[in-house]
């Protein structure tokens, strides 16, 4: 009996992970970690720029970095953190069930999530919307001259409706080729089944490297929906929130404050108190979140400030070739705004 | 003592002690059914789970690129289980015809004396069946899909007919209203087919007499189709589509993943029909041949009235379970993007709703009711093929 009960739940979970959406609170999750030696952080099964394996196994890209900033703030060591590749799927239902601390899997935050699921969104680390590739001799600027276009896009994804949304309000027509894997989906956009494909920009300009000739696709400027995208840990222990939301604005705040990888050493005896303050030479920010106090020191001497990581992994100079644009900070027109370590 | 007696009386009465048996064992099911449904529904109590059928009348709000009957983002999750289920049968009827058509001539050139022939279908089951589906499903799909033009250069045969890759487009006729003329014209020719072979075949029996069928039945549709234009002229007209944009607008258009899901599925089920065929020829009697041969049966005449019944015996019934496993295999659908039932309820509506258990629950019920409906058919056809053959029915 106990048996084809637990069967059943498995077989609900793995389909809908809404189910546990009570469930068990661990408000413990720092100390395990440490007892345990190593953080373990859930991302994506490869999204190049985001969390993908490099040609030498070790995984690389925002989301990592994330991870790698968590590490180094609880053990001051940003390789003390191991990697759980999930499908969207599995996503919720590992960081529930506790086989991971948290998660960095380019995981859009939406109100049901948020409320629904029994976990809490950290904060933003990449401002995402749904967009478009279409190839580049279409002589297509714009996504409202998709009239009429056939889409391929993933099957059962937010996806499929802002498009549907998009084109009815446009008053204009479409097909939708909605396939169950991203790699298929691609695939068939390759061969030309469809004129576009459309799914989290990010993801675009990530799957185009995919493509047989990269630069023979373009990806429409236009965005048809929010998608923000963020580390999620699970609901009600709050300090382990903490620590995975400030390992973020540290890395925001260490560029505003033009903290680098290369000269945190030096800036350590910087006189400016907001710089001291982050480093840990002043206060003692560290030990209120029960880690040493200089966490944002070892983020930023291992992993590095918010614009290093995003321009090691997404920006002009990767084969992504991502501008900052609204992931810019606050103080230079974009969204990226942490607040003070005060 | 006693026990001896009561151990002898109870072995005495087969029928009684058999009919408790069953009464044991069909309480047993009773109740372990019964605990099962129990057990979910205070299962998803538990964990607050939405439960119930509610959903089937919200708007579903995704789009659907091969619909049978009317649907748009603002139809209800109710039509889009239809609009799937009907994409489900479409591939599977369409399927079965191709598979069984084919799979019987392999089947017959497997046992061809021509060498040749024999090689071929010999080849052509080995590597068909011995390939996963899935695997064949993506190399039509991707593999034919790359080697088709844009809509912008298209096949096409008399700007009428195109073909590129979004698939095959058509004309779509439109009829009229003195369509129904011609439709009546249609049915007189059926009836003509019934009508004159009852005829001939009671000539046979009666006076031994062979009287053309398709001829007189030729004759009947001929002049019913000059009557119906005689009174409705034509009232038939043509959509032709035309290019304007990404892809053609107006008249029929077939989806690429159709066509693969088609043509894998029949091609991989052929393999299987045509040894299913081979054996059911081959468990035919050597003597039977010979017999019609004396009679003075003609060789079509010999496979038509004696091989082919009695063959049909022993390929009607693992006939019908690849016929069950075509239906149940197209639901391989989701991995190509057709929209069967399993990729737009089981897949894109459960993802939206989240109730998990009844979407389940009514897409297993329905490829049950799928399954169920295709073996009564076969069932009812094998009685009668069994009957028609006498003694082995």
């Amino acid at each position: 009996m106990k048996m084809l009960s637990y069967k059943f739940r498995v077989f609900v979970v793995v389909i809908c992970a809404c189910v546990f959406s009570q469930g068990a609170v661990a408000a413990e999750t720092l100390s395990i970690v440490k007892k345990r030696g190593h953080m373990q952080c859930g991302v994506s099964q490869g999204l190049p720029g985001f969390s993908n394996p490099d040609d030498k196994g070790n995984w690389v890209g925002m989301d990592v970095d994330i991870c790698r900033a968590v590490a180094a703030a609880v053990f001051g060591d940003d390789t003390k953190v191991k990697f759980t590749p999930l499908s969207a799927k599995e996503r919720f239902t590992a960081l529930q069930s506790g086989e991971v601390d948290m998660l960095a899997r380019n995981t859009t935050w939406s109100m049901h999530r948020d409320t629904a699921l029994g976990v809490d969104f950290t904060g933003v680390n990449y401002y995402d919307g749904q967009g478009f590739m279409v190839r580049k001799e279409l002589g297509i600027t714009n996504s409202l001259e998709l009239d009429g276009a056939s889409l391929c896009t993933n099957l059962g994804t937010t996806t499929e409706l802002n498009a549907a949304d998009y084109f009815r309000t446009n008053n204009m027509e479409y097909e939708i080729v909605a396939f169950e894997k991203a790699d298929e989906a691609v695939a068939a956009y390759n061969t030309g089944r469809c004129d576009a494909y459309t799914t989290d920009q990010s993801a675009l300009y990530a799957q185009r490297l995919k493509l047989t000739e990269p630069g023979a696709h373009i990806v429409l400027p236009q965005i048809i929906s929010k998608e923000p995208l963020g580390p999620v840990v699970r609901q009600g222990d709050n300090q382990w929130g903490d620590i995975v939301r400030w390992s973020h604005f540290a890395m925001v705040n260490a560029e505003e404050l033009g903290v680098t990888s290369k000269n945190v050493d030096t800036m350590k005896t910087n006189k400016n108190p907001a710089i001291r303050r982050l480093l840990g030479v002043d206060g003692t920010f560290g030990t209120n979140m029960g880690i040493s106090n200089d966490w944002a020191y070892n983020i930023i001497r291992t992993v590095g400030n918010y614009a290093e990581t995003f321009e090691r992994n997404v920006g002009k100079s990767t084969p992504l070739g991502i501008a900052r644009g609204v992931n810019a900070l606050w103080t230079q027109g974009g969204l990226q705004y942490a607040p003070p370590v005060r | 003592m006693i026990d001896k007696s009561i151990i002898q009386r109870w072995r005495a009465r087969v029928g009684q002690r058999d009919v408790l048996a069953q009464i044991a064992v069909a309480v047993a099911l009773f109740l372990a059914v019964y605990w099962l449904i129990d057990n979910v529904v205070s299962n998803l109590e538990r964990q607050n789970v939405a439960s119930g059928f509610g959903f089937f009348n919200e708007r579903a709000g995704f789009g659907i690129n091969q619909t049978l009957i009317n649907y748009s983002e603002d139809s209800s999750y109710g039509r889009v289980l239809m609009v799937g289920l009907l994409n489900t049968l479409l591939v599977s009827v369409i399927g079965i015809a191709l598979a069984s058509l084919l799979g019987f001539f392999i089947g017959i050139g497997r046992l061809s004396q021509n060498w040749l022939i024999n090689r071929l279908a010999l080849v052509y089951i080995e590597i068909f069946r011995n390939v996963p589906l899935l695997l064949q499903i993506m190399f039509w799909y991707f593999g034919v899909l790359r080697n088709l033009p844009s809509p912008r250069n298209s096949f096409t045969a008399g700007d009428v007919v195109f073909f590129n890759n979004r698939g095959l487009i058509l004309p779509a006729i439109e009829a009229g209203p003195g369509a129904i003329w011609y439709g009546l014209a249609l049915l007189a020719g059926i009836a003509a087919v019934f009508w004159f072979k009852r005829r001939a075949k009671q000539a046979r029996f009666v006076a031994g007499e062979i009287l053309p069928v398709w001829r007189p039945v030729a004759l009947v549709l001929v002049v019913a189709l000059m009557m119906a234009f005689l009174l409705a002229g034509v009232p038939f007209s043509l959509e032709i589509p035309v290019l304007r944009g990404f892809n053609f607008r107006g008249g029929i258009s077939v989806i690429p993943e159709f066509v693969a899901l088609v043509l894998a599925l029949s091609l991989y089920t052929a393999s299987f029909i045509a040894e299913i065929v081979r054996a059911g020829i081959q468990s035919v009697d050597k003597g039977q041949r010979e017999a019609a041969a004396a009679l003075g049966l003609s060789n079509t005449q010999a496979l038509n009235l004696v091989l082919v019944p009695q063959a049909l015996r022993v390929i009607i019934p693992p006939l019908t379970s690849q016929y069950l496993n075509l239906t149940k295999n197209s639901s391989l659908a989701v991995a190509i993007a057709y929209p069967d039932i399993v990729s737009v309820f089981a897949g894109t509506t459960l993802t939206q709703v989240g109730q998990a258990v009844e979407i389940i629950l009514v897409t297993m019920l329905i490829y049950l009711s799928l399954s169920l409906l295709t073996s009564f058919i076969m069932n009812w056809y094998n009685a009668r093929v069994a009957l028609a053959g006498g003694s082995h029915g």
